[in-house]
């Protein structure tokens, strides 16, 4: 049986800097599993750029910002099995692998890290009425056939869903010669960045319509048109606002779901929200030894903050390893208040906190001058005044240690939006 | 003298900026609800630019295409020429991340760079562990 150190799952931003982390932290024999034949994880299709501002203070492309990770875990000497699926992982750390050189294989590891990444929802998961033709793409599939495999999904296109990849793709079709109709949006406000609108869309004059959806969907072989419907506060389409709008193409950008099909098998405790595993502040699930990082945890929109919580996995599956790991219970709950959606980390260990913990969190509406409230049990820790807080936007707050200490005994911490919504 | 509304990028509050242009120079800029606003404003009346990225046909390579960027922001006018000659533009295998593409692309004394690897097709063998 092969045995490795630390085995990290999946070659994507989370899984690399999670290796360079572990190889930093003493772990000696780090391997990536990956399944593509190459790392670098869906970045490889996210040609434009924007990515790694925070991290290396310039704007890279998606392969270019992979491409540092990469060259980093060769320098550390990082270990990879590319062409290579994770089947199934039990509790106690046994990885079962196949791939067409050596068939199915066992691999013990001492401590996992989980960085699968995320997948696009489909339309089974959107429930469109109408015939099921040709022709309907999810951004991602379009933007991976348009940017490496060299074909064009389609001429006349209309985009369902104002998420980045979405407005992304709107302006990729168009460069190469598309006819990108419209983006229709079911909500008042975009889940993309205001760059993206601009950029992608007003540069092109492509039109965004809000609060709009596609209620039909028309053609035999081929997608031949969609019916397009303003919709009412409670998201249902409005009787009479209907309108045809002929294309041979609809790409869905309506977001990610975490792939934890393996965290699942494994008996991984998930967050019903996020869909992605419990987490404490190492990033520790709740197995022992296994810990998850990236897009399998909550769903990112920086790739940095991807690659800064994955190296606290990497560090911490390290010290797993080596047996250097505290593993005494974390004792400090971190819950989402009124006007948070989801929290990561769930949990706090501060014996195991080295300066500052960082909580990321998103907002379940659009607040204007609204005040984040952070408090424990015991009392309010501090009031932050926030211009604007969008769901489409990641927020984070760092807790420095030595602040929390002097806390006292706490039992939870609660991040709430104190203020209206919108 | 002439006025423009355009939308204020740089933070999810996307204040919708006034800005009155003469010439080659702004008179003002209204709608800003911070002074980030006002230079954003400004600068994307009197010279806006875009970093392009696209793709280019590779011959000979492990993948079709070769990711590419301008190596620097161009002018937004000269979009369209560029994806022009990036469409018409090939390159053989093996290509390496940065390496020159086209030269000073559209008149605009700007490169399209490569943003990633690719290798020759006949490189890649099927080994397990590659790094
Ligand atoms: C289509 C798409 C476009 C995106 N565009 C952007 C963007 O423009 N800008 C941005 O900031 N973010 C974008 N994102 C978000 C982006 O995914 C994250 O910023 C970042 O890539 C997350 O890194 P990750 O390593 O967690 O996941 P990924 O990059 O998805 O990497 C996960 C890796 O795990 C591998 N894997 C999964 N399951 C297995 C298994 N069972 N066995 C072996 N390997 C496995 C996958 O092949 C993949 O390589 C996009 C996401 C998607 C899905
Ligand atoms: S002007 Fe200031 S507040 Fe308004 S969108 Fe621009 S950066 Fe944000």
């Amino acid at each position: 049986m092969i045995e490795h150190d630390v085995v990290v799952i999946g070659g994507g931003p989370a899984g690399l800097a999670a290796a360079v982390a572990a190889r930093q932290a003493g772990a000696e024999d780090v391997c990536i599993i990956e399944r593509d034949k190459r790392l670098g994880g869906i970045l490889q299709q996210c040609i434009h750029n924007g990515f790694g501002l925070h991290i290396f203070e310039e704007e890279l492309t998606g392969p270019e910002y992979a491409q540092r990770f990469i060259d980093m875990a060769r320098q550390w000497g990082v270990h990879s099995m590319l062409d290579t699926m994770v089947l199934d992982i039990t509790p106690d750390r046994m990885i079962t692998v196949v791939n067409n050189r050596d068939g199915l294989q066992t691999i013990k590891a001492g401590a996992v890290v989980l960085a699968m990444g995320c997948r696009e929802r489909s339309r089974g998961a959107l429930n469109i009425p109408g015939t099921r033709p040709a022709g309907i793409f999810t951004a991602g599939t379009a933007q991976r056939f348009v940017n490496m495999e060299g074909f064009m999904p389609g001429n006349q296109i209309v985009v369902l869903g104002s998420g980045d990849i979405g407005l992304i793709m709107a302006r990729r079709l168009t460069l190469e010669g598309a006819d990108v109709k419209m983006v229709c949006e079911i909500m008042p406000y975009s889940s993309g960045l205001k760059r993206n609108i601009v950029q992608c869309l007003d540069d092109f004059g492509i039109p965004l319509r809000m609060n709009h959806t596609v209620t039909e969907i028309h053609g035999k072989e081929r997608i031949e048109g969609v019916i397009i419907a303003a919709v009412d506060q409670n998201r249902k389409p409005i009787a009479g606002s209907e309108e045809y709008v002929p294309c041979d193409t609809l790409l869905l950008s309506v977001g990610l779901i975490p792939e934890n099909e393996l965290s699942r098998s494994a008996g991984i405790q998930l967050n019903p929200i996020t869909g992605g595993p419990v987490v404490d502040e190492s990033m520790q699930t709740s197995i022992p030894g296994i810990f998850a990082c990236g897009n399998v945890v909550h769903v990112n929109d920086l790739v940095d903050n991807v690659s800064t919580e994955s190296a606290i996995a990497g560090k911490a599956a390290a010290m797993y390893d080596l047996g250097m790991f505290d593993e005494s219970k974390a004792g400090i709950k971190v819950k989402a208040g009124p006007g948070v959606r989801y929290i990561v980390p769930n949990a706090i260990n501060l014996t195991r906190v080295d300066d500052a913990v960082t909580l990321y969190f998103r907002v379940d509406n659009v607040y204007e001058g609204a005040v984040l409230r952070v408090s424990t049990d015991k009392s309010i820790l501090f009031n932050i005044k926030k211009k604007i807080m969008v769901p489409g936007e990641m927020q984070h707050i760092k807790l420095k240690k030595s602040f929390l200490g002097k806390q006292g005994d706490i039992s939870d911490i609660v991040v709430e939006v104190a203020g209206e919504a919108n | 003298m002439t006025t423009r509304n355009i939308t204020c990028i740089l933070c999810p509050q996307g204040c919708n900026l006034e800005v009155t242009v003469d010439g080659d120079s702004v008179i003002q800029v209204k709608g800003n609800a911070c002074g980030k606003g006002k230079s954003y404003g400004a600068e994307e009346c009197l010279d806006p630019r875009r970093v392009v990225t696209s793709s280019v046909k590779v011959i000979g390579g492990e993948y079709p295409l070769v990711s590419v960027k301008t190596a620097a922001p161009v002018p937004k006018a000269a979009i369209w020429d560029c994806i022009r000659a990036i469409n018409a533009a090939s390159v053989n295998a093996p290509v390496s991340i940065g390496q020159v593409i086209i030269e000073n692309v559209a008149g605009t004394g700007i490169d399209v760079i490569a943003t990633r690897n690719v290798a020759k097709s006949d490189d890649i063998v099927k080994e397990k562990i590659c790094i």
